[in-house]
């Protein structure tokens, strides 16, 4: 009775915690709605899609070759892997095989980006507990890492290196000796953040048994990457469904066995090392040869073999009177309205203010349109003495005008795509990333789904985190290493 | 007309005495002030640079030399900010908060002996004083929790004041041992105390009761790996997440000055104040020309700089864990430290 009265005045409630979307530990934009008994988690739920930018709705509207920057936004701490993600699956799709220089280059990188995205995992999570320290030592190593990116292609963070068909260019001799440098050095300095929480008892206290999720359990909730793997299920994209060179490297898959998020721990930092010995693998196997497919029909021409970019200052466009029909073709079509002309009388190519881009060299009917290399700058009486047919011009010359165009038609309309579905999965480092492609035949997909890893373990919070502690939610939240960026896309 | 004629000279001399006695006093209180203020400034200077350079990077370099005028551009910045107070605070609670924890912080200052002859009050006390002022300061943390009517703030409040209550058993009971020996609640009597002894200093017989005083002193100034009331991954700043500008500097000071109080008693109780053991007198003579105060801060800081050690070194613990090792490990093992201390001291 008296208990009851008491109940009565004393009315005690859960307290509703809203964590984020601006929090120090929710690692971007992600929102957890917290009711707290005490300091005991009752109920979580995890609120995404605030940093939706629709990019697969972009997609749709955007050729193949377009989308591909998309990528690096997606995931923006392993930008390499994304893009190789969504270039492996074109390729799936496109039915094409990139030479196998590009594919080790493709697996060195992607396994770069697994290092530099464990290490910030290690540094937020670590910082999160509240190990300062680990931060600042993993940041040391990322930069390392980010600086060898920015040796192959000028970008630390949003590469878009890999390109449909290979890569986008050789890597030059001067990485692969500071990247084999970097491989003798990185596992000393693996040891060296582990000294400070491996065996440390307030990191172990923080985190074994917290967050545990069995074998079985994870499966069903869809985890994947070393997510699932410190569950002890031993899958891995790489070695079952082998994509690039990784059926050509030796390396295992570390699982663990509780769980719990040591053992998620114990798993990343392990792969750490792997990723190390498969790109010193890697650099001693690297074959000779091109970095991109000889494929007209998928693969975008090489830069070098186009004519604007090789000789710009060199040639000029040039009509010749006697064929030209006055259509008006190239008029039109001129971009920076450098042709005059009245119909039916032979037009004028402005050579101040032609861009030289071969649109009207392409556009003519008539083989009117001709191309005077080392034109530049001469004189109407001059080109019209050196022009020749356009049929009859150099092969390599033709070649690059071809080439132009192909360009041209692949960026903006895209290339003619089998019909038919496909779904490809990589393994990112974050867990299995698939790309999703419904065509209709034409150069654009008519659907683009991505499966996202952050978004399936995003999904799995409140599983992690009910009948916890206040400070475990945070520990949970690293340990599922989420992106709010590739969460909500 | 002569003064002499309306007081009779005794009254007279006593007055005078008394007005140098205050002028004294109040001289010795702004050196303390502005020396304590002067301290905290340039303690979160040497904090930013020893965690920066135990990090691998350089802490402040940009303002003077070795960004050496660092803290006076962070304390202007903190004046001129914006002060802004959430619209449904408690306004009166939430003016008073970082004052009471500030105030209790800066009143410990005055009984801390410095040296052999500078102390502001020299109350036989002294040690329970520090203790009685330190719980007002939990006043402060928890009004600033409560009147800012923020959930962050509430449970960083909570937190804090059932982490410095329950560790300031653990560490008033670590003293016990200490107030054993010495006989006496006066700082500079236990410093004197330290000198006669066998040992020099405490810490020696009172090894146990030390690592409980230390720890429970991390734990006491809400420092890593007890920095829960304001664990910034899961409270964003515990008890003063809605505090800006100059009372966040308040809260800033105090926090400090806190560090600095606690720093002081475990020099003043364990490591012999502004003295030097007798043995190692014996053996460097010299050193007995050194002033007393160069020691006092040469032990105050080391401890400080123990602090920024552990900062940069551990992880956070948990709440829960946090009390456990409050209530289950530091307790009775200071409570058995008293027993054996007192049996000791009875035998002998």
């Amino acid at each position: 009775m008296i208990q009851k009265e008491a109940e009565r005045i004393f009315e005690t409630r859960e307290l509703n915690v809203n964590m984020g979307p601006q929090h120090p530990a929710t690692h971007g934009v992600l929102r957890l709605v917290l009711d707290i008994d005490g300091e005991t988690i009752v109920k979580v739920t995890p609120y995404v899609g605030y940093l939706h930018r629709g990019i697969e709705k972009l997609g749709e509207n955007l050729s193949y070759f377009q989308a591909l920057p998309l990528t690096d936004r997606m995931d923006y701490v392993s930008a390499m892997s994304n893009n190789i993600g969504y270039c492996v699956a074109v390729e799936k799709l496109f039915g094409i095989d990139p030479p196998m220089r590009a594919k080790f280059i493709r697996t060195i990188v992607g396994e770069m980006s697994r290092i530099a995205n464990h290490l910030l995992w290690l540094a937020t999570h670590a910082l999160d507990i509240g190990a300062m320290t680990v931060f600042l030592y993993c940041f040391r190593e990322r930069e390392w890492i980010l600086d060898l990116f920015e040796m192959i292609c000028g970008a630390r963070l949003t590469v878009t290196y890999p390109r449909v068909g290979g890569v986008r260019n050789d890597v030059p001799q001067a990485f692969l000796d500071s990247l084999w440098k970097f491989t003798e050095e990185f596992p000393s300095r693996i040891l060296e953040y582990e000294t400070l929480i491996d065996q440390n008892r307030i990191w172990l206290q923080r985190t074994v048994g917290i967050g545990v999720i069995s074998a079985e359990e994870a499966v069903n909730w869809g985890m994947t990457g070393p997510t699932l793997r410190g569950s002890g299920v031993p899958y891995d994209v790489r070695k079952h469904m082998p994509y690039d060179a990784y059926d050509q490297v030796e390396f295992d898959v570390p699982i663990g066995t509780a769980g719990d998020t040591y053992d998620r721990y114990r798993c990343r930092m392990l792969e750490m090392r792997q990723s190390n010995s498969i790109i010193r693998q890697c650099i001693e196997k690297l074959p000779p040869g091109p970095v991109m497919a000889d494929d007209p029909k998928f693969v975008l021409p090489p830069k070098d073999k186009m004519l604007p970019i090789t000789q710009p200052t060199d040639m000029a466009y040039f009509i010749i009177e006697k064929a030209c029909k006055g259509c008006g073709m190239c008029l039109r079509a001129c971009p920076a309205k450098a042709i005059s002309g009245e119909k039916k009388k032979a037009h004028k190519i402005d050579q101040s203010q032609c861009l030289q881009c071969s649109t009207c060299f392409t556009t003519c009917k008539f083989k009117a349109l001709t191309v005077v290399p080392g034109g530049k700058g001469l004189s109407d009486e001059k080109l019209a003495e050196l022009a020749v047919a356009p049929d009859k011009l150099p092969d390599d010359i033709k070649e690059a005008q071809q080439n132009l165009t192909r360009q041209f038609d692949f960026i903006k309309k895209g290339p003619k795509v089998p019909e038919g579905e496909i779904y490809v999965a990589t393994e990112v480092p974050k867990g299995e990333l698939g790309f999703y492609f419904v065509s209709d035949g034409s150069g654009k997909p008519y659907r683009m789904r991505v499966r996202a890893p952050s978004f399936v373990h995003a999904g799995c919070l409140p599983r992690l985190c009910v009948g916890h502690l206040v400070a475990d939610v945070i520990a949970a939240i690293g340990t599922i290493d989420i992106v709010l960026g590739e969460c909500d896309r | 007309m002569n003064a002499a004629n309306i007081i009779d000279p005794a009254t007279l001399e006593g007055l005078a005495a008394f007005g140098i006695n205050v002028l004294i006093i109040i001289v010795k209180i702004a050196v303390v002030l502005a020396v304590g203020l002067l301290h905290v400034a340039y303690a979160t200077y040497f904090e930013r640079k020893v965690i920066g350079h135990m990090q691998v990077r350089l802490g402040p370099m940009r303002v003077g030399p070795h960004g050496l005028l660092q803290p006076f551009a962070d304390g202007l910045k903190l004046f001129f900010k914006e002060d802004i107070i959430p619209a449904q605070a408690d306004k009166a609670m939430f003016y008073l908060a970082p004052v009471i924890f500030m105030a209790s912080a800066m009143v410990n200052l005055s009984v801390i002996p410095y040296s052999e002859n500078f102390v502001i009050a020299d109350i036989n006390v002294g040690l329970l004083f520090i203790f009685a002022i330190a719980g007002i300061g939990v006043y402060g943390i928890f009004l600033a929790g409560w009147a800012s009517n923020s959930k962050y703030a509430f449970i960083g409040g909570l937190r804090s004041s059932a982490q410095v209550l329950s560790y300031e058993i653990a560490m008033g009971l670590s003293l016990v041992g200490v107030m054993i020996l010495a006989g006496s609640f006066n700082l500079s009597d236990i410093v004197r105390a330290q000198q006669q002894s066998v040992f020099g200093m405490y810490v020696i017989p009172q090894f146990v009761a030390f690592i409980v005083f230390t720890i429970s002193a991390v734990a006491e100034t809400n420092r890593t790996p007890f920095d829960l009331p304001e664990a910034e991954s899961e409270l964003v700043a515990g008890y003063f997440t809605e505090y800006s500008g100059f009372r966040f500097a308040l809260f800033f000071l105090g926090e400090y000055i806190a560090m600095f109080i606690i720093a002081s008693i475990s020099a003043v109780c364990f490591l012999g104040g502004w003295t030097l053991p007798w043995y190692v007198l014996k053996i460097l003579p010299f050193l007995e020309y050194v002033p007393g105060i160069v020691w006092y801060l040469i032990k105050v800081y080391a401890f400080i700089f123990f602090y920024y050690w552990i900062r940069a070194t551990v992880p956070r613990y948990r709440y829960d864990q946090l009390m456990k090792i409050g209530w289950k490990i530091l307790i009775p093992i200071a409570l058995a430290n008293i027993v054996v201390t007192g049996f000791v001291k009875l035998i002998l």
